[in-house]
């Protein structure tokens, strides 16, 4: 939506696998989601952090960024950040899988194995300013930061501001002088990056580097109605909210939480990407695609399991957690809770911009699907024999888990599962089955 | 059905909500911290009531701890139960010209969230796929329990699609915008559960439409201006305080509950 639309695309990121109390097996990111957004929200009191990160994957001088903001930004108020820590922040909190191995039945106590380690010219400014005052167009501001040439506006009209950026090559869909009109109305003002080449050739960059905004103002929102405005099909934003409090929710929209906790069948562990999209799909489409799902609500101090080890200090202060010291206090503690929602939307189904509150709620919540691997080893007792007879009933459920949750064919899931011929070899035939 | 006291179809309308709002809207809220709480309420009644020394009614108790477990929300089961004595003993402590002043479920909420960060209210939790279905659950024990008191919910409800719609047309927003406001479960239980509390409005018509424009227009500045969450709450609490000074001006009889069989409990500080 860069370039042809406003607000934000945002990109998607990777990270490696680590171990935990059990084994992690695999996990869901979000460049699992073609055209995917990614946004770094850092709240408390009034003091907002905005990190936007874009899949921007065209020619950089193609890149044109409009964010409606509440305040004109100083320069100081603007800061490139590295993409590696929302990476992180991307695997930490994302939807995982973990897997479990069955004890040997015959044996009454086993404990399970615990933990591996967690591991221009003055004369073309001039012009340029004339022009802008001439649409009612007003250059509040005007920074290089990183490879970035970031400009603030304020405007008295959308049709002189949809004009100004057209002209300079902000390619504004049709239609979205209305919204940007409400904006205006609203007393917001429109931060607009472009990417300086020179900059970034000197700086070395190939990717574009995710920009952040730091504002005071009690507005606590999202504005994804430009983005909306001509969008080719829905479109899909990570928000990771970072506060102190607690967890954060929508106030206009249901949140609500992904589904989680499920046993699923074993060949999940190869098709955990396709399984995790399929899940979301079939949970958007079940809720008429009018909430907004949290994947994640965690204490940044700890994980379990672990998808990936917590943020560091520094990176926390990267993505902006401002509110944290230089050092760290005695106990060590992190004070940032985060969660991770994920929202799939249109102009149809969120005709307004995603408003959000902070509440008190500091209850852990992820996303986890569960692998139980039976147990292999030689056997020979009633327990289990019972246990084997356990198994066909746990095999059955997990197959219909696994339909539940992604909307998959049942029987396409068993014959994955080879769980027919185990149906009509092992199971006992009920007395219609003759 | 006239003789049947209206307050037993706000009992069925709220509870249906909540048994529908905890297994299908998924809030963040158990049937067991439901019963804790109007346990709390009920209990805070009956010591009230003996320490009044009137009877012991417990169908006002009920409808505030059923709209508590609608919309107060904390980890600590303890600031639940506490919300809920706070909304009971309002009634019996904060009373000016024999009348309580606040509405309680309003009062308790928004008392608790000024002394603590760790509770909150969800006001997207009732989405607006199921708007349609409280619609008429809320309309339905309205029209049962139609009374010439009922005029502040239509009141307020009209003055607050005024307001989005008023909004809308200045900013240039397409119609989706408020209408998308107006399918709000949370507005419709506030409309008919919680302003239109007879206790707690004035005692003349008009004095009671001019209280449904101050609340729609103070809800208006709490979230347009101020940008905080749960303007409805804020506001109302805010303006109940006008109620005496209204009545004062604007003379009427005071409200009783009054029904074939409640005649005897006119006298306890029930609300609506």
């Amino acid at each position: 939506m860069f370039r042809h639309a406003a607000i934000i695309t945002f990109a998607f990121l990777t990270s490696h696998a680590y171990a935990f109390c059990g084994f992690y097996v695999a996990r869901g990111d979000a460049k699992l989601f073609n055209h995917a957004s990614q946004v770094v929200l850092v709240r408390d009191e009034d003091r907002t952090v905005l990190t936007m990160s874009s899949d921007f994957k065209g020619e950089p001088k193609d890149f044109a960024l409009v964010v409606p903001v509440p305040t004109v930004l100083q320069r100081g108020q603007i800061h490139v950040v590295d993409k590696a820590a929302i990476d992180h922040l991307d695997a930490y909190s994302a939807p995982r899988l973990v897997e479990y191995y069955d004890p040997d039945p015959c044996q009454r106590f086993m404990a399970y194995d615990a933990a591996a380690p967690a591991a221009s010219m003055q004369k073309a400014a001039r012009m340029e300013e004339a022009r802008a005052n001439s649409l009612g167009v007003t250059i509040e501001a005007k920074y290089t930061v990183g490879e970035y040439d970031i400009l603030i506006l304020s405007a008295k009209e959308s049709n002189g501001l949809e004009t100004w950026l057209v002209e300079n090559h902000y390619s504004i869909p049709r239609g979205a002088h209305e919204v940007l009109g409400s904006y205006i109305r609203q007393n917001m003002k429109f931060f607009v990056a472009k990417v300086n080449l020179k900059e970034q050739a000197n700086l070395g960059f190939s990717m574009l580097r995710p920009l952040q905004v730091a504002y005071e103002s009690p507005k606590f929102m999202l504005p994804i109605r430009l983005g909306t405005v001509n969008a080719n099909g829905p479109q899909e934003m990570f928000v990771y909210a970072l506060t102190r409090k607690g967890r954060v929710e929508t106030t206009n929209y249901r949140t609500v939480k992904l589904p989680s906790d499920v046993d699923v069948p074993l060949y999940v562990r190869e098709d955990f990407a396709p399984f995790y999209k399929s899940l979301f799909n079939e949970q958007v489409k079940r809720e008429n695609m009018t909430t907004i799902f949290v994947e994640y609500a965690w204490d940044m101090n700890w994980c379990d399991p672990c998808a990936a080890s917590p943020l560091s200090r520094d990176e926390l202060k990267k993505l902006g957690v401002f509110w944290l010291s230089d050092s760290p206090d005695t106990s060590g503690a992190t004070d940032a809770f985060v969660t991770r929602l994920h929202v799939r939307y249109d102009r149809e189904h969120f005709p307004d911009d995603l408003v959000f509150q902070t509440t008190g709620d500091k209850t852990t919540f992820q996303a986890r699907y569960v692998l139980h691997h039976p147990w292999t080893g030689t056997t020979d007792c009633d327990a289990a024999r019972q246990y084997h007879r356990s198994l066909r009933d746990r095999r059955e459920q997990e197959a219909r888990n696994l339909a539940n949750l992604t909307g998959w064919s049942v029987s396409q899931i068993r014959k994955k599962m080879n769980l027919a011929s185990v149906d009509v070899k092992e199971r006992e035939k009920k007395w219609w089955e003759w | 059905m006239k003789n049947i006291d209206p307050r037993w179809w706000q009992i069925g309308s709220l509870a249906a909500l909540l048994v529908y709002g905890v297994f299908f809207l998924h809030f963040d809220v158990t049937l067991w911290r439901a019963a804790a709480i109007s346990g709390v309420a009920l209990i805070t009644q009956a010591a009230c009531s003996r320490w009044r020394r009137i009877p012991f009614e417990w169908k006002s108790a009920a409808i505030s701890a059923l709209s508590l477990s609608l919309l107060l929300r904390a980890d600590s089961i303890f600031l639940l139960v506490t919300g809920a004595f706070i909304a009971i003993a309002s009634k019996f402590f904060i009373r000016i010209n024999g009348k309580h002043l606040f509405n309680p479920t309003n009062f308790a909420i928004t008392s608790m969230m000024l002394s603590t960060d760790r509770v909150w209210v969800s006001p997207g939790q009732w989405g607006s796929i199921a708007f349609f279905g409280f619609l008429v659950a809320c309309a339905g024990s309205f029209v049962v329990r139609w009374s010439r008191r009922s005029d502040v919910t239509v009141a307020f409800l009209a003055f607050w699609t005024a307001i989005l719609f008023a909004r809308a047309i200045r900013l240039g927003d397409p119609f989706t915008i408020p209408l998308y406001r107006l399918e709000n479960g949370a507005l419709l239980i506030f409309a008919f559960f919680m302003i239109s509390d007879p206790k707690t409005t004035p005692d003349s018509r008009l004095g009671r439409i001019l209280f449904a424009a101050i609340v729609a227009c103070g809800a208006w500045y709490v979230q347009f201006k101020m940008f905080h969450t749960n303007a409805l709450l804020w506001s109302l609490v805010f303006a109940s305080p006008l109620v005496p000074i209204i009545d004062l001006v604007l003379r009427a009889p005071k409200f009783e509950w009054r029904t074939a069989c409640f005649d005897t409990l006119q006298s306890s500080p029930s609300h609506s």
